[in-house]
Protein backbone atom coordinates (compact mmCIF):
# COMPACT_ATOMS: atom_id res chain seq x y z
CA UNK A 1 0.00 0.00 0.00
CA UNK A 2 2.88 2.28 0.73
CA UNK A 3 4.79 1.37 -1.78
CA UNK A 4 4.66 4.37 -3.59
CA UNK A 5 7.60 5.66 -1.04
CA UNK A 6 10.12 4.06 -2.51
CA UNK A 7 12.33 5.72 -4.56
CA UNK A 8 11.89 9.02 -2.35
CA UNK A 9 13.71 9.84 0.73
CA UNK A 10 11.15 10.84 2.79
CA UNK A 11 13.09 10.92 6.38
CA UNK A 12 15.81 13.01 4.62
CA UNK A 13 12.80 15.75 3.47
CA UNK A 14 11.66 15.64 6.98
CA UNK A 15 15.46 16.01 8.40
CA UNK A 16 15.83 18.72 5.93
CA UNK A 17 12.46 20.05 7.78
CA UNK A 18 13.84 19.86 11.10
CA UNK A 19 17.32 21.18 10.41
CA UNK A 20 15.99 24.39 9.45
CA UNK A 21 13.85 24.56 12.62
CA UNK A 22 16.68 24.00 14.63
CA UNK A 23 19.02 26.62 12.86
CA UNK A 24 16.84 29.16 12.73
CA UNK A 25 15.33 28.55 15.83
CA UNK A 26 18.38 29.08 17.70
CA UNK A 27 19.24 32.00 15.17
CA UNK A 28 15.76 33.66 16.03
CA UNK A 29 16.74 32.84 19.47
CA UNK A 30 19.46 35.11 19.69
CA UNK A 31 18.77 37.59 17.67
CA UNK A 32 15.20 38.24 19.23
CA UNK A 33 16.72 38.43 22.80
CA UNK A 34 19.20 40.98 21.26
CA UNK A 35 16.42 42.77 19.98
CA UNK A 36 14.29 42.76 23.22
CA UNK A 37 17.08 43.74 24.88
CA UNK A 38 17.17 47.48 22.33
CA UNK A 39 13.50 47.48 22.95
CA UNK A 40 13.75 48.70 27.01
CA UNK A 41 17.31 49.71 26.65
CA UNK A 42 17.76 53.35 27.40
CA UNK A 43 19.49 54.15 24.11
CA UNK A 44 16.59 55.53 22.26
CA UNK A 45 17.80 55.15 18.55
CA UNK A 46 18.10 51.34 19.73
CA UNK A 47 14.69 51.32 21.11
CA UNK A 48 13.81 53.15 17.88
CA UNK A 49 15.42 50.33 15.56
CA UNK A 50 13.88 47.72 17.44
CA UNK A 51 10.54 48.57 17.28
CA UNK A 52 10.85 49.58 13.68
CA UNK A 53 12.39 46.54 12.81
CA UNK A 54 9.48 44.24 14.66
CA UNK A 55 6.87 46.26 13.32
CA UNK A 56 8.06 46.01 9.62
CA UNK A 57 9.35 42.56 9.59
CA UNK A 58 6.33 41.38 11.14
CA UNK A 59 4.19 42.74 8.87
CA UNK A 60 5.97 41.29 5.49
CA UNK A 61 4.84 37.98 4.32
CA UNK A 62 7.75 35.34 5.01
CA UNK A 63 7.00 33.95 1.87
CA UNK A 64 8.08 37.81 0.42
CA UNK A 65 11.28 37.47 2.64
CA UNK A 66 12.33 33.88 1.88
CA UNK A 67 11.85 34.56 -1.67
CA UNK A 68 13.43 37.89 -1.68
CA UNK A 69 16.60 36.20 -0.09
CA UNK A 70 16.55 33.87 -3.20
CA UNK A 71 16.05 36.94 -5.91
CA UNK A 72 17.29 40.08 -4.37
CA UNK A 73 19.97 38.93 -2.15
CA UNK A 74 21.53 36.23 -3.95
CA UNK A 75 20.63 36.45 -7.96
CA UNK A 76 20.70 40.17 -7.53
CA UNK A 77 23.57 40.70 -5.09
CA UNK A 78 25.44 38.07 -5.04
CA UNK A 79 25.20 37.04 -2.02
CA UNK A 80 25.75 33.34 -0.70
CA UNK A 81 26.56 33.35 2.97
CA UNK A 82 29.72 31.63 2.12
CA UNK A 83 28.25 28.46 -0.08
CA UNK A 84 29.04 27.16 -3.08
CA UNK A 85 26.64 24.76 -4.59
CA UNK A 86 23.19 25.56 -4.77
CA UNK A 87 21.43 23.32 -2.47
CA UNK A 88 23.87 24.54 0.49
CA UNK A 89 23.30 28.22 -0.69
CA UNK A 90 19.19 27.75 -0.81
CA UNK A 91 19.27 26.10 2.85
CA UNK A 92 21.26 29.06 4.00
CA UNK A 93 19.27 31.59 2.98
CA UNK A 94 16.56 30.33 4.08
CA UNK A 95 18.04 29.82 7.43
CA UNK A 96 18.37 33.46 7.10
CA UNK A 97 15.58 34.60 6.06
CA UNK A 98 13.39 32.14 8.55
CA UNK A 99 15.87 33.79 11.27
CA UNK A 100 15.04 37.59 10.59
CA UNK A 101 11.09 36.51 10.50
CA UNK A 102 10.86 34.73 13.45
CA UNK A 103 12.98 36.50 15.94
CA UNK A 104 10.52 39.23 15.82
CA UNK A 105 8.09 37.06 17.13
CA UNK A 106 10.73 35.89 19.37
CA UNK A 107 11.40 39.35 20.30
CA UNK A 108 7.54 40.21 21.10
CA UNK A 109 7.27 37.25 22.87
CA UNK A 110 10.50 38.20 25.42
CA UNK A 111 9.03 41.56 25.80
CA UNK A 112 5.57 40.20 27.56
CA UNK A 113 7.75 38.13 29.71
CA UNK A 114 9.95 41.17 30.88
CA UNK A 115 6.46 42.89 31.42
CA UNK A 116 5.56 39.98 33.99
CA UNK A 117 8.40 40.69 36.41
CA UNK A 118 7.27 42.64 39.52
CA UNK A 119 7.95 46.61 38.92
CA UNK A 120 9.43 46.40 42.65
CA UNK A 121 12.27 43.96 41.73
CA UNK A 122 12.92 45.84 38.84
CA UNK A 123 13.13 49.28 41.49
CA UNK A 124 14.73 47.09 44.00
CA UNK A 125 17.88 45.91 41.79
CA UNK A 126 18.48 49.88 40.36
CA UNK A 127 18.27 50.52 44.32
CA UNK A 128 20.90 48.56 45.45
CA UNK A 129 22.99 49.97 42.04
CA UNK A 130 22.76 47.26 39.48
CA UNK A 131 23.14 48.82 36.16
CA UNK A 132 20.84 48.58 33.07
CA UNK A 133 23.30 45.40 32.14
CA UNK A 134 22.97 43.51 35.01
CA UNK A 135 19.48 44.39 35.93
CA UNK A 136 18.18 43.00 32.41
CA UNK A 137 20.93 39.80 32.89
CA UNK A 138 20.86 39.05 36.38
CA UNK A 139 17.04 39.95 37.27
CA UNK A 140 15.28 40.29 34.53
CA UNK A 141 15.62 38.17 31.70
CA UNK A 142 16.13 34.75 33.64
CA UNK A 143 12.55 35.45 34.88
CA UNK A 144 11.42 36.71 32.07
CA UNK A 145 12.71 33.27 30.27
CA UNK A 146 10.89 31.14 32.54
CA UNK A 147 7.40 32.93 32.06
CA UNK A 148 7.67 32.80 28.00
CA UNK A 149 8.56 29.53 27.68
CA UNK A 150 4.89 28.82 26.39
CA UNK A 151 4.60 31.31 24.18
CA UNK A 152 8.32 30.62 22.63
CA UNK A 153 6.88 27.21 21.87
CA UNK A 154 4.07 28.60 19.82
CA UNK A 155 6.85 30.48 18.00
CA UNK A 156 8.91 27.22 18.02
CA UNK A 157 5.70 25.32 16.04
CA UNK A 158 4.88 28.10 13.90
CA UNK A 159 8.63 27.96 12.80
CA UNK A 160 8.23 24.42 12.64
CA UNK A 161 5.24 25.19 9.88
CA UNK A 162 7.06 27.70 8.25
CA UNK A 163 9.65 26.10 7.21
CA UNK A 164 8.06 25.12 3.88
CA UNK A 165 8.03 28.16 2.76
CA UNK A 166 11.60 27.37 1.78
CA UNK A 167 10.05 25.19 -0.82
CA UNK A 168 9.92 28.22 -2.86
CA UNK A 169 12.91 28.95 -3.48
CA UNK A 170 13.89 25.07 -3.92
CA UNK A 171 15.07 23.91 -0.53
CA UNK A 172 14.17 20.08 -0.50
CA UNK A 173 12.61 19.85 2.45
CA UNK A 174 8.93 18.22 2.87
CA UNK A 175 6.84 20.74 1.33
CA UNK A 176 9.22 20.24 -1.79
CA UNK A 177 9.16 16.48 -1.68
CA UNK A 178 5.23 16.53 -1.07
CA UNK A 179 4.71 18.58 -4.37
CA UNK A 180 7.27 16.31 -6.66
CA UNK A 181 5.31 13.32 -5.30
CA UNK A 182 1.90 14.44 -5.85
CA UNK A 183 3.02 15.33 -9.71
CA UNK A 184 4.63 11.96 -10.11
CA UNK A 185 2.39 9.09 -7.90
CA UNK A 186 -1.30 8.69 -8.47
CA UNK A 187 -2.05 8.45 -4.94
CA UNK A 188 -2.54 11.97 -3.42
CA UNK A 189 -5.06 10.73 -0.43
CA UNK A 190 -1.98 8.75 0.68
CA UNK A 191 0.45 11.06 0.03
CA UNK A 192 -0.82 14.12 1.77
CA UNK A 193 -1.89 11.88 4.73
CA UNK A 194 1.96 10.41 4.85
CA UNK A 195 3.55 14.44 5.28
CA UNK A 196 0.13 15.40 7.03
CA UNK A 197 1.22 12.81 9.50
CA UNK A 198 4.70 13.52 8.84
CA UNK A 199 3.92 16.86 10.93
CA UNK A 200 1.63 16.52 13.91
CA UNK A 201 3.94 14.05 15.12
CA UNK A 202 6.72 17.14 14.75
CA UNK A 203 4.36 19.88 16.10
CA UNK A 204 1.96 18.14 18.49
CA UNK A 205 4.29 16.82 20.50
CA UNK A 206 6.65 19.96 20.70
CA UNK A 207 2.94 21.21 21.66
CA UNK A 208 2.17 19.45 24.53
CA UNK A 209 5.66 19.11 25.72
CA UNK A 210 6.64 22.49 26.23
CA UNK A 211 3.05 23.42 27.86
CA UNK A 212 3.96 20.83 30.59
CA UNK A 213 7.60 22.85 30.70
CA UNK A 214 5.85 26.12 31.01
CA UNK A 215 3.89 24.93 33.34
CA UNK A 216 6.54 23.29 35.82
CA UNK A 217 8.99 26.03 35.35
CA UNK A 218 7.09 28.91 35.29
CA UNK A 219 7.61 31.58 38.34
CA UNK A 220 4.10 31.44 40.23
CA UNK A 221 2.97 34.85 41.38
CA UNK B 1 4.09 49.27 28.65
CA UNK B 2 7.54 48.18 29.66
CA UNK B 3 8.59 49.27 32.93
CA UNK B 4 11.73 51.31 32.85
CA UNK B 5 14.84 48.87 33.84
CA UNK B 6 17.20 52.29 34.48
CA UNK B 7 16.95 55.45 36.09
CA UNK B 8 16.54 58.89 34.62
CA UNK B 9 20.24 59.37 33.66
CA UNK B 10 22.80 61.47 35.57
CA UNK B 11 25.78 62.92 33.54
CA UNK B 12 27.60 59.65 33.67
CA UNK B 13 24.92 57.23 32.02
CA UNK B 14 24.04 60.84 29.58
CA UNK B 15 27.44 59.86 28.07
CA UNK B 16 27.52 56.60 27.99
CA UNK B 17 23.96 56.80 26.30
CA UNK B 18 25.41 58.95 24.03
CA UNK B 19 28.05 57.08 23.14
CA UNK B 20 26.42 53.85 22.54
CA UNK B 21 24.14 55.78 20.20
CA UNK B 22 27.23 57.18 18.42
CA UNK B 23 28.50 53.24 18.35
CA UNK B 24 24.86 51.67 16.93
CA UNK B 25 24.67 54.67 14.49
CA UNK B 26 28.25 53.41 12.95
CA UNK B 27 27.31 50.25 12.81
CA UNK B 28 24.12 51.12 11.17
CA UNK B 29 26.00 53.80 8.78
CA UNK B 30 28.62 50.96 7.80
CA UNK B 31 25.41 48.93 7.05
CA UNK B 32 23.75 51.03 4.94
CA UNK B 33 26.86 52.38 3.24
CA UNK B 34 26.86 48.31 2.50
CA UNK B 35 23.97 47.95 1.07
CA UNK B 36 24.20 51.26 -0.87
CA UNK B 37 27.42 49.86 -2.57
CA UNK B 38 26.09 46.43 -3.47
CA UNK B 39 22.87 48.00 -4.95
CA UNK B 40 24.93 50.73 -6.67
CA UNK B 41 27.62 47.83 -8.31
CA UNK B 42 24.44 45.77 -9.51
CA UNK B 43 22.46 49.11 -10.91
CA UNK B 44 19.29 48.53 -8.89
CA UNK B 45 19.46 52.65 -7.89
CA UNK B 46 19.07 53.73 -11.17
CA UNK B 47 16.16 56.02 -11.34
CA UNK B 48 14.44 54.14 -14.55
CA UNK B 49 14.14 50.85 -12.39
CA UNK B 50 12.21 52.73 -10.01
CA UNK B 51 10.55 55.21 -12.20
CA UNK B 52 7.97 53.08 -13.17
CA UNK B 53 6.16 53.10 -9.69
CA UNK B 54 6.27 56.41 -9.22
CA UNK B 55 5.47 57.91 -12.93
CA UNK B 56 3.74 55.30 -14.74
CA UNK B 57 0.31 54.21 -14.07
CA UNK B 58 0.51 51.45 -16.21
CA UNK B 59 2.79 49.71 -13.68
CA UNK B 60 0.08 50.23 -10.96
CA UNK B 61 -2.66 49.31 -13.04
CA UNK B 62 -1.50 45.75 -15.04
CA UNK B 63 0.69 44.78 -12.59
CA UNK B 64 0.42 45.68 -8.66
CA UNK B 65 -3.56 46.68 -8.55
CA UNK B 66 -4.50 43.24 -10.21
CA UNK B 67 -2.98 41.59 -7.55
CA UNK B 68 -3.95 43.68 -5.22
CA UNK B 69 -7.25 42.81 -5.65
CA UNK B 70 -6.63 39.07 -5.76
CA UNK B 71 -5.17 39.21 -2.39
CA UNK B 72 -7.81 41.05 -1.33
CA UNK B 73 -10.00 38.52 -2.68
CA UNK B 74 -9.13 35.53 -1.93
CA UNK B 75 -8.22 37.00 2.00
CA UNK B 76 -11.76 37.92 2.31
CA UNK B 77 -12.96 34.49 1.38
CA UNK B 78 -11.24 32.81 3.33
CA UNK B 79 -11.86 35.54 6.32
CA UNK B 80 -16.15 34.66 5.32
CA UNK B 81 -16.03 31.09 5.14
CA UNK B 82 -14.04 29.87 7.56
CA UNK B 83 -15.71 32.22 10.46
CA UNK B 84 -19.15 30.62 10.34
CA UNK B 85 -17.18 27.04 10.13
CA UNK B 86 -15.10 28.31 13.06
CA UNK B 87 -17.72 29.21 15.09
CA UNK B 88 -19.34 25.73 14.42
CA UNK B 89 -16.61 23.74 15.12
CA UNK B 90 -15.46 25.96 18.54
CA UNK B 91 -18.71 25.79 19.94
CA UNK B 92 -19.13 22.17 18.94
CA UNK B 93 -16.03 21.99 21.25
CA UNK B 94 -18.22 23.50 23.94
CA UNK B 95 -20.48 20.38 23.41
CA UNK B 96 -21.86 17.97 26.49
CA UNK B 97 -21.40 15.34 24.60
CA UNK B 98 -18.59 13.65 24.78
CA UNK B 99 -18.47 12.41 20.38
CA UNK B 100 -18.82 15.49 19.49
CA UNK B 101 -16.82 17.13 21.91
CA UNK B 102 -13.81 14.66 20.56
CA UNK B 103 -14.43 15.05 17.30
CA UNK B 104 -14.39 18.73 16.65
CA UNK B 105 -11.43 18.93 19.07
CA UNK B 106 -9.53 16.20 16.66
CA UNK B 107 -10.41 17.93 13.61
CA UNK B 108 -9.40 21.43 15.18
CA UNK B 109 -5.97 19.92 16.68
CA UNK B 110 -5.22 18.14 13.53
CA UNK B 111 -5.57 21.23 10.86
CA UNK B 112 -3.98 23.64 13.19
CA UNK B 113 -0.80 21.29 13.64
CA UNK B 114 -0.18 21.12 9.34
CA UNK B 115 1.42 23.97 7.44
CA UNK B 116 -0.90 25.93 4.91
CA UNK B 117 0.92 25.48 2.28
CA UNK B 118 0.82 21.12 2.91
CA UNK B 119 -3.55 21.48 3.02
CA UNK B 120 -2.90 24.24 -0.30
CA UNK B 121 -0.93 22.22 -2.11
CA UNK B 122 -3.20 18.91 -1.16
CA UNK B 123 -6.45 21.36 -2.34
CA UNK B 124 -4.60 21.98 -5.69
CA UNK B 125 -4.14 18.61 -6.24
CA UNK B 126 -7.67 17.58 -5.25
CA UNK B 127 -8.91 20.16 -7.38
CA UNK B 128 -7.11 18.78 -10.48
CA UNK B 129 -8.17 15.19 -9.96
CA UNK B 130 -11.69 14.81 -8.89
CA UNK B 131 -13.69 18.07 -9.83
CA UNK B 132 -12.99 20.28 -13.45
CA UNK B 133 -12.71 23.39 -12.09
CA UNK B 134 -10.78 25.12 -15.24
CA UNK B 135 -6.60 25.14 -14.58
CA UNK B 136 -6.91 29.36 -14.48
CA UNK B 137 -9.06 29.30 -11.58
CA UNK B 138 -7.90 26.41 -9.48
CA UNK B 139 -4.83 28.49 -7.52
CA UNK B 140 -7.51 30.81 -6.53
CA UNK B 141 -9.71 27.87 -5.20
CA UNK B 142 -6.65 26.10 -3.76
CA UNK B 143 -5.74 29.17 -1.92
CA UNK B 144 -8.69 29.64 -0.58
CA UNK B 145 -9.44 25.89 0.24
CA UNK B 146 -5.76 25.58 2.58
CA UNK B 147 -7.05 28.96 4.20
CA UNK B 148 -9.66 27.76 4.99
CA UNK B 149 -9.21 24.92 6.59
CA UNK B 150 -6.58 26.07 8.60
CA UNK B 151 -8.18 29.01 10.01
CA UNK B 152 -11.40 27.53 10.22
CA UNK B 153 -9.97 25.87 13.04
CA UNK B 154 -7.62 28.58 14.42
CA UNK B 155 -10.80 30.75 14.67
CA UNK B 156 -12.43 28.00 16.93
CA UNK B 157 -10.33 28.25 19.07
CA UNK B 158 -10.55 32.55 18.93
CA UNK B 159 -14.30 31.81 19.11
CA UNK B 160 -13.87 29.23 22.11
CA UNK B 161 -11.50 31.40 23.89
CA UNK B 162 -14.60 34.15 23.72
CA UNK B 163 -17.09 32.43 24.85
CA UNK B 164 -15.15 31.34 27.95
CA UNK B 165 -14.10 34.57 28.38
CA UNK B 166 -17.56 35.72 29.38
CA UNK B 167 -18.22 35.84 32.72
CA UNK B 168 -20.23 33.15 34.39
CA UNK B 169 -22.71 35.33 35.63
CA UNK B 170 -24.01 34.86 31.61
CA UNK B 171 -24.86 31.81 31.57
CA UNK B 172 -26.35 31.80 34.96
CA UNK B 173 -28.55 34.21 34.66
CA UNK B 174 -29.57 32.70 31.18
CA UNK B 175 -30.03 29.82 33.06
CA UNK B 176 -32.05 31.51 35.98
CA UNK B 177 -35.00 32.61 33.17
CA UNK B 178 -35.61 29.51 32.05
CA UNK B 179 -33.22 29.25 28.83
CA UNK B 180 -31.84 26.00 27.10
CA UNK B 181 -28.26 25.57 26.97
CA UNK B 182 -28.99 26.24 22.73
CA UNK B 183 -31.20 29.15 23.36
CA UNK B 184 -27.89 30.24 26.14
CA UNK B 185 -25.33 29.69 23.53
CA UNK B 186 -27.61 31.43 20.67
CA UNK B 187 -29.28 34.28 21.99
CA UNK B 188 -26.58 35.15 25.06
CA UNK B 189 -23.19 33.88 24.71
CA UNK B 190 -22.61 34.07 20.99
CA UNK B 191 -23.46 37.41 20.25
CA UNK B 192 -21.54 38.83 23.12
CA UNK B 193 -18.49 36.81 22.43
CA UNK B 194 -18.35 38.25 18.89
CA UNK B 195 -17.53 41.52 20.24
CA UNK B 196 -14.85 40.04 22.68
CA UNK B 197 -13.09 38.86 19.75
CA UNK B 198 -13.43 41.20 17.53
CA UNK B 199 -9.39 42.27 17.97
CA UNK B 200 -8.38 38.20 17.65
CA UNK B 201 -10.32 38.21 14.36
CA UNK B 202 -8.71 41.54 13.19
CA UNK B 203 -5.39 40.50 13.72
CA UNK B 204 -6.24 36.52 12.18
CA UNK B 205 -7.01 38.58 8.75
CA UNK B 206 -2.96 39.56 8.74
CA UNK B 207 -2.48 36.18 9.16
CA UNK B 208 -4.64 35.28 6.05
CA UNK B 209 -3.27 38.30 3.94
CA UNK B 210 0.24 37.30 4.54
CA UNK B 211 -0.65 33.59 3.87
CA UNK B 212 -2.24 34.19 0.02
CA UNK B 213 1.35 35.14 -0.43
CA UNK B 214 2.89 31.30 -0.52
CA UNK B 215 -0.29 30.85 -3.43
CA UNK B 216 1.33 33.71 -5.91
CA UNK B 217 4.71 31.64 -5.06
CA UNK B 218 3.96 28.24 -4.80
CA UNK B 219 1.00 27.68 -7.11
CA UNK B 220 0.94 30.31 -10.01
CA UNK B 221 -1.94 32.17 -8.07
CA UNK B 222 -1.35 35.98 -9.78
CA UNK B 223 -1.73 37.65 -6.17
CA UNK B 224 0.52 40.98 -5.41
CA UNK B 225 3.74 39.00 -4.58
CA UNK B 226 3.69 36.93 -7.93
CA UNK B 227 3.48 39.99 -9.54
CA UNK B 228 7.22 40.39 -8.62
CA UNK B 229 8.48 38.26 -11.50
CA UNK B 230 6.67 39.85 -14.31
CA UNK B 231 7.19 43.51 -13.24
CA UNK B 232 11.13 43.37 -13.04
CA UNK B 233 11.21 41.06 -16.53
CA UNK B 234 9.06 44.24 -18.03
CA UNK B 235 11.12 47.14 -16.24
CA UNK B 236 14.91 46.28 -16.64
CA UNK B 237 15.87 43.42 -14.23
CA UNK B 238 14.30 46.18 -11.22
CA UNK B 239 14.05 42.94 -8.44
CA UNK B 240 14.91 45.07 -5.67
CA UNK B 241 12.58 48.01 -6.58
CA UNK B 242 9.93 45.77 -6.96
CA UNK B 243 10.37 43.47 -3.87
CA UNK B 244 10.51 47.07 -2.27
CA UNK B 245 7.49 48.13 -3.80
CA UNK B 246 5.56 44.78 -2.81
CA UNK B 247 6.81 44.67 0.85
CA UNK B 248 5.86 48.39 1.36
CA UNK B 249 2.64 47.58 0.24
CA UNK B 250 1.80 44.43 2.36
CA UNK B 251 3.37 46.50 5.02
CA UNK B 252 1.20 49.08 5.19
CA UNK B 253 -1.99 47.13 4.96
CA UNK B 254 -1.04 44.88 7.86
CA UNK B 255 0.41 47.63 9.87
CA UNK B 256 -2.87 49.21 9.17
CA UNK B 257 -4.84 45.98 10.68
CA UNK B 258 -2.39 45.48 13.64
CA UNK B 259 -3.32 49.31 15.11
CA UNK B 260 -6.71 48.48 14.43
CA UNK B 261 -7.43 45.61 16.43
CA UNK B 262 -5.04 47.04 19.34
CA UNK B 263 -7.27 49.98 18.68
CA UNK B 264 -10.34 48.19 18.98
CA UNK B 265 -9.21 45.88 22.06
CA UNK B 266 -8.08 49.22 24.32
CA UNK B 267 -11.46 50.54 23.00
CA UNK B 268 -13.40 47.37 24.36
CA UNK B 269 -11.35 46.57 27.63
CA UNK B 270 -12.22 50.53 28.57
CA UNK B 271 -15.99 50.25 27.29
CA UNK B 272 -18.26 50.47 30.20
CA UNK B 273 -21.02 48.79 28.71
CA UNK B 274 -18.90 45.22 27.88
CA UNK B 275 -18.50 42.74 30.12
CA UNK B 276 -14.71 43.05 30.31
CA UNK B 277 -14.18 39.99 28.23
CA UNK B 278 -11.86 40.37 25.20
CA UNK B 279 -9.52 37.74 23.47
CA UNK B 280 -6.94 39.83 22.51
CA UNK B 281 -4.97 40.15 19.16
CA UNK B 282 -1.84 38.44 21.24
CA UNK B 283 -3.99 35.60 21.96
CA UNK B 284 -3.97 34.52 18.40
CA UNK B 285 -0.32 33.39 18.24
CA UNK B 286 -1.15 31.36 20.95
CA UNK B 287 -4.28 29.73 20.28
CA UNK B 288 -2.72 28.77 16.76
CA UNK B 289 -0.50 26.62 18.49
CA UNK B 290 -1.86 22.61 18.66
CA UNK B 291 -2.03 21.12 21.82
CA UNK B 292 -3.44 22.37 25.18
CA UNK B 293 -3.74 25.47 26.25
CA UNK B 294 -3.15 27.33 29.78
CA UNK B 295 -5.14 30.05 30.80
CA UNK B 296 -8.97 31.14 30.64
CA UNK B 297 -8.89 28.31 27.69
CA UNK B 298 -9.29 25.86 29.88
CA UNK B 299 -11.67 27.05 32.15
CA UNK B 300 -14.34 24.68 30.70
CA UNK B 301 -12.68 21.80 31.15
CA UNK B 302 -12.81 20.51 27.08
CA UNK B 303 -9.71 20.26 26.46
CA UNK B 304 -10.23 17.05 23.78
CA UNK B 305 -8.75 15.55 20.60
CA UNK B 306 -5.99 14.33 19.19
CA UNK B 307 -3.40 13.22 21.93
Amino acid sequence: MFDFLEGYDLLGAFWVTVRLTLYSGVGSLVWGTVLAAMRVSPVPLMRGFGTAYVNVVRNIPLTVIIIFTSLGLFQTLGVSLGADDFTAINFRLAVLGLTAYTSAFVCEALRSGINTVPVGQIEASRAIGLSFAQTLRLVVLPQAFRSVVGPLANVLIALTKNTTVSAAIGVAEAAALMREMIENEAQLILISAVFAAGFVCLTLPTGLFLGWVSKKVSVRR
Amino acid sequence: MTPPLYDVPGPRAKRRNALFTLVFLVALAVLAWWVYRSLEEKNQLEWVKWRPFFTDSRAWSTYILPGLRNTALAASLAMVIALPLGALLGISRLSDHRWVRGTAGTVVEFFRAIPVLILMLFANAAFSEFTDISPDTRPLYAVVTGLVLYNASVLAEVVRAGILSLPRGQTDAAKAIGMRKGQTMLHVLLPQSVTAMLPALVSQLVVIVKDTALGGALLGFSELLASVRPMSANYGANTIASFTVVAVIFVLINFALTTFASWLEGRLRRGKKSTGAVVGAEAVEELATPGEHIGPGDAGGSTGGAK
